[in-house]
């Protein structure tokens, strides 16, 4: 199973969702799904009964309001719409919440997932499932019509046979199959970290399993057997199937509408910079076309739909003529969105093929913006052609002509794109895996489709040769010689982006070619039988079309086992297939500069797109500058370091800063840090200290970075660390606002503007702990003493020794409190110590020495023995004012409860004023 | 695009693929019978669009093919092709001749369409109704009804449609013509038969269980004897009239005719 590396493991939200077991969802699903139902029938039950309706038990109104709560108790279950539930209701929501981002075991695949890639996984295997249960019908139709005469399934079943295998592979498999694959790459391919509504792309996703279920399970409650059509009034006669199929079809195509928005808002605004519309590769031209299409068009259908099913269920007559309803006006709303949906099943395939063809010929796609221009035309014309499903049908004559015109045009951009194909592979190095020959194989088999939609775009032979055999083996040229192997070639190509494993190279040439001879010899004859006069959708036919018929069935075969063989590969592949490396095709996307599985957020660093997609043959060229490293396996040398300027100067050593470096080196691990140290009119050997200090504490961590001070103003030194090198982005550490000199001279905004990068502002509270510099470099000296802290002795002691290396300290101020510890006598003993060490830190921390303080009850060698056992310090040193006796002679018992630590004495010179301490 | 080193196989690949698609149109026998003018004019263009869409498929398959052949990367070969973007000269050409030949197969198209659905002075008037799941055919003039489509050769019919209950469509292969019949309005179609023989009527739009069988028959008969048929029919109509007077005209009337089949 595929898993995405955790390279977001430290990073601070604070309302993640609590994680819960897998079956948490599973159970909820469980219950609520039936709940829901539950729920429907009742509320159906109860407005009849208040109504007075007779009959109270009508079935197709239970089970529409029933099934279609099912749905919503389903995706409820699951979890979709926990978070936009919780930001309703007012509960307190993380906008960056990614505890349901990623994947890590095979579990996260079985719940909401918000990660684009775990989605697109999910989509491919689950409307792949849905592609063998498609197949199953094809191959019981094919069985049926192995020889004349009704075998295995009566005209109803047959007609449920043929309804049902069309609507599984149109809306379960090849529209959200590609949403799928595109949902994978697409983010990827334009450089982005994720879609634009991962919460809703989890939706899209799970509104596919309610949608598909009923779909699949509306044989079992009498077929809906209209044809995948559904042409009223024929489909009103319908039972239970039928409303399944209604209400299956609307939660998928909702799940459509969804993700079309998605994709359309996530390459409006979610591009790399440098990412300009003609850099983009073909396949996001496809999607953003086809997601136009789906957004205008699919609407459509669901109210064709609806209608229907208002028909039916609630006894409106929108297309009852015996009521005043208009039969025709069905087919008008039915087409207007179902022919932009041939579209929308073939030009992400288009996308696909461009992609494959270009980087397995080494060559430029040729004609690239005409290609890119043909799509859009292809999807702009697509709307005004619908009527060419209905030159038969009997509506306005005068219709015929101008739709048979706009018809026969979209063969020009269509030739534009199969032309500029070949001059793709014309005079490339073509390699023949797996992917290309589904795509070479695409070219043969969609021309041939492409060709009879000519013929059929004609009215004098449309009218000889519409709803026969003909037709189908038009639309099968179209779905699988288009579709269906553009889909192939499009999992076999990312089959190693999305697994990280490699297919069986061997096993997919056997595949594609068992499939393509299946393909053809099933569906080139029934053009044959198709002029000859069979007509589709009978179960029975004439004996002279009975040998083709059988032959037809017996090639059908081909493609079942074909598919079997892909399964096995995918299968086995995904399970023990050797290691992908990044980029197994030496494409040039940006899918391919990324790691196989990507990591959680795709990038490590934004990648900066600085030429066209397909530079193939050109020396140097190249299309993004991606910061990937060489050493976890890529073969990429594109690998460079990005820049963090960070600029502080008291709150450089602090521990909230150090934090926020790391965190920001964990999350990329590319970054290295440039630390700016303005100390215009300030101690600078105090700004020197703690830059080593910090700068060995970094070091230790394997983080990259290096510093200087400046005499210069925070802008001024900002802005001059940003001239020496190139910055992405920037990290400026202040106090809080009351206490900050810098926020109140506007410091932050005015180097925001200056710098021009991405700026993050770090508010560090002083006195706070300092184990951030719990680091080896870092020297750990642990002063004990009372009346010889806060002198200048000492002070000039610890800043000498601070200039020879890095150094933190922490002051145990001994009270050497006897007798009971709450007397007002301890009280003041202690409060007056503790002052005294505060003093203390308050100096060092000036001096750019990081301190943290402590006061001791007791006297110094418990101090001494405290400091061994919590602080691990390097160093003691044992500060004591001339002639302060009690330390003093305390020094020996130091040394023995300091163990291994080393002790030394440091008396504080008499002539240096000490404060005054009373004894 | 061309030069000498291409030219010469990809002439022979031509010339091999486009035997066997020549052939295959050939050897096939694509079309079934025909028996009507309108079958004549559809399938001439049909014929016709095959050829110019031969011509794509050929020069497709061709380069496709050569491309595998020619282009093919030695193993191990990691270099590139060379790097062409396009060539804009070419991209008008493909888009313009296309253009071209489409202009004229719908130019064609709309003749075929205009002639087919142009209508004669002395067309035969039928009324045909669809129901799950049989035809009825009525000849109002003289208010007989048949399950057989009987209608004189050489002279055009008008077919008027309409359906009792789902969309039914109206197909006789033999003439290339189609029309769905459709409840709540009232379709056409004209067709001329030039052959005498009985043609099969299919019902070509999914209606329900029984929509396999909704089949019928077209004689088209000698003008004699059609007008034998009606004489006979129509006295029949009569007869049964003159019986049971309650009875409505015409109720299963042409089942039982003992005219003759062309």
């Amino acid at each position: 199973m595929s898993s995405h590396a955790p390279a977001h493991a430290a990073h601070g939200h604070d309302a993640h969702s609590p994680s819960v077991p897998l079956s948490y969802w599973w159970k909820r699903v469980g219950w609520m799904t039936p709940a829901f139902f539950a729920a429907g029938l009742v509320i159906v039950w109860f407005v009849r009964a208040v109504f007075g309706m007779d009959p109270l038990w009508n079935a197709e109104v239970y089970y529409t309001v029933a099934t279609l709560l099912a749905g919503f108790g389903f995706l409820t279950g699951i979890g979709c719409f926990d978070w936009w539930l919780k930001y309703a209701m007012g509960r307190k929501v993380d906008f960056h919440d990614h505890s349901f981002h990623g994947a890590t075991s095979w579990k996260a695949y079985f719940r909401v997932n918000t990660d684009h890639k775990v989605i697109g996984t999910q989509y491919v295997v689950l409307t792949f499932i849905f592609f063998i249960f498609g197949g199953l019908f094809a191959e019981a139709i094919r069985a049926e019509l192995a020889e004349p005469g009704q075998q295995f399934v009566n005209g109803e079943q047959y007609n449920g046979l043929f309804s049902t295998h069309a609507v599984i592979m149109i809306f379960l498999f090849v529209i959200p199959m590609f949403a799928g694959l595109a949902n994978y790459v697409l983010p990827i391919m334009i450089g982005a970290k994720d879609m634009a509504f991962p919460r809703l792309n989890a939706l899209s996703f799970w509104m596919l399993v309610p949608g598909g279920v009923m779909i699949l399970a509306s044989p079992f409650v009498g077929y809906f057997s209209a044809g995948w059509t559904q042409y009223a009034p024929l489909a009103i006669q319908g039972g239970t199937g039928v409303t399944l199929f209604q209400i299956g079809v609307q939660f998928a195509g909702f799940s459509s509408i969804f993700t079309a928005i998605n994709f359309l808002v996530t390459i409006a605004t979610m591009r790399a910079p440098g990412m300009t519309v003609w850099r983009m590769p073909l396949l996001v031209w496809a999607n953003a076309t086809t997601s136009a299409l789906v957004v205008f068009g699919t609407p459509f259908v669901a109210a064709s739909q609806f209608m229907n099913l208002f028909d039916r269920v609630m006894g409106t007559n929108f297309f009852d003529a015996t009521q005043g309803g208009d039969v025709i006006a069905y087919q008008h709303i039915f087409w207007f969105y179902s022919h932009p949906a041939v579209y929308i099943m073939m030009i992400p395939g288009f996308g696909i093929i461009s992609e494959v063809l270009a980087t397995f010929s080494r060559k430029p796609v040729f004609g690239y913006r005409a290609l890119a221009m043909a799509t859009v035309a292809i999807a702009v014309l697509g709307f005004g052609v619908w009527a060419h499903h209905m030159f038969t049908s009997g509506m306005a004559d005068w219709l015929r002509v101008p739709m048979m015109i706009t018809t026969v045009i979209i063969a020009v951009p269509t030739g534009i794109k199969v032309f500029s194909w070949l001059g793709t592979i014309w005079r490339g190095k073509l390699h023949l895996k797996t992917p290309m020959l589904y795509a070479l194989g695409f070219l043969f088999t969609f021309t041939i489709g492409g060709l009879s939609g000519v013929f059929l775009g004609t009215v004098p032979i449309t009218i000889a040769t519409t709803d026969t055999y003909f037709i189908v083996a038009h639309i099968h040229y179209v779905f699988v010689g288009g579709s269906a192997f553009t889909i192939f070639a499009g999992i076999y190509y990312w089959f190693p982006k999305m697994t990280g494993r490699m297919y069986n190279e061997r096993l997919g040439a056997w595949q594609f070619w068992l499939f393509f001879i299946g393909f053809n010899a099933t569906m080139y004859p029934m053009h044959w039988l198709g002029l000859q006069g069979m007509p589709r959708r009978v179960a029975d036919y004439d004996e002279r079309f009975a040998e083709v018929n059988l032959v037809i069935s017996v090639a059908s075969i081909l493609m079942v086992i074909s598919t079997l063989l892909f399964i096995y590969n995918m299968v086995n592949s995904w399970i023990r297939g050797p290691k992908a490396p990044w980029n197994p095709w030496r494409g040039r996307s940006l899918e391919w500069l990324v790691s196989s599985p990507p990591s959680i957020f795709n990038f490590e660093t934004d990648p900066l797109v600085v030429g066209g997609p397909y530079q193939y043959g050109i020396e140097g060229a190249r299309h993004a500058v991606v910061y990937a490293p060489t050493e976890v396996g890529g073969e990429l040398t594109e690998a460079e370091k990005r820049t963090i300027l960070v600029v502080a100067h008291e709150t450089l050593a602090s521990q909230q800063l150090v934090d926020a470096i790391r965190r920001k080196a964990a999350e990329e691990h590319y970054w290295r840090f440039t630390i700016a140290v303005p100390a215009a009119d300030r101690d600078k050997r105090a700004a020197e200290r703690r830059l080593q200090t910090v700068l060995a504490v970094l070091a230790e961590d394997g983080i990259d970075a290096s510093g200087q001070v400046y005499d210069l103003g925070p802008v001024e030194a900002a802005t001059k660390a940003a001239s020496e090198e190139t910055i992405q982005g920037a990290i400026v550490a202040t106090y809080s606002k009351d206490s900050s000199r810098w926020l109140k001279q506007d410091v932050v905004d005015r180097m925001r503007k200056s710098l021009r990068s991405d700026l993050t502002q770090i508010v560090v509270t002083p006195g706070e702990v300092v184990e951030a510099f719990d680091a080896k470099g870092v020297q750990h000296v642990v002063v004990i003493g009372r009346d010889g802290l806060s002198s200048q002795g000492l002070m000039a002691e610890l800043e000498r020794r601070a200039d020879q290396g890095p150094l933190r300290v922490t002051v145990l101020a001994a009270a050497g409190i006897e007798g009971p510890a709450w007397t007002d006598e301890a009280n003041a003993l202690r409060e007056d110590v503790g002052e005294r060490a505060g003093e203390t830190l308050g100096l060092l921390l000036l001096a750019g020495i990081p301190a943290e303080g402590e006061v001791i009850d007791r006297d110094a060698p418990a101090a001494a023995r405290v400091a061994a056992e919590s602080y691990s310090p390097d160093l003691i040193l044992v500060a004591s004012a001339r002639g302060e006796s009690a330390i003093e002679n305390a020094v020996e018992a130091v040394r023995e409860n300091a163990g291994i630590v080393e002790v030394e004495h440091f008396i504080v010179d008499a002539e240096a004023p000490a404060a005054p301490m009373g004894s | 695009m061309l030069n000498s080193r291409h030219t010469g196989p990809l002439a022979l690949l031509t010339l091999v693929v486009g035997a066997i698609t020549v052939a295959q149109a050939f050897v096939i026998d694509w079309l079934p019978e025909q028996a009507g003018e309108e079958a004549a004019r559809i399938d001439w263009l049909l014929w016709f669009m095959f050829w110019v869409s031969a011509v794509f498929f050929v020069l497709v398959t061709v380069v496709l093919l050569y491309c595998v052949w020619a282009f093919r990367a030695k193993p191990g070969d990691e270099t590139d092709g060379p790097p062409i973007h396009g060539n804009t000269r070419l991209e008008v050409v493909w888009t313009l001749i296309p253009a071209f030949l489409l202009a004229v197969v719908v130019v064609l198209a709309i003749v075929v369409l205009e002639d087919n659905e142009a209508t004669a002075a002395d067309r035969v008037k039928v009324e045909v109704i669809g129901e799950q799941f049989v035809w009825r055919m009525q000849y109002p003039e003289i208010g007989v009804e048949s399950g057989d489509l009987r209608i004189p050769v050489d002279r055009q019919v008008e077919l008027t449609m309409r359906a009792s209950d789902v969309i039914h469509s109206f197909w006789v292969p033999a003439m290339r013509v189609k029309q769905d019949v459709v409840p709540g309005i009232t379709t056409d179609l004209v067709f001329t038969p030039d052959k005498v023989g009985t043609y099969e009527v299919v019902c070509a739009e999914v209606c329900g269980v029984g929509h396999g069988v909704m089949r019928t028959r077209a004689i088209v008969m000698e003008p004699d004897a059609y007008a034998e048929w009606l004489a006979a029919a129509q006295a029949k109509v009569r007869a049964d009239a003159d019986q049971a007077p309650t009875a409505p005209a015409g109720d299963g009337g042409g089942d039982a005719e003992p005219a003759e089949e062309g």
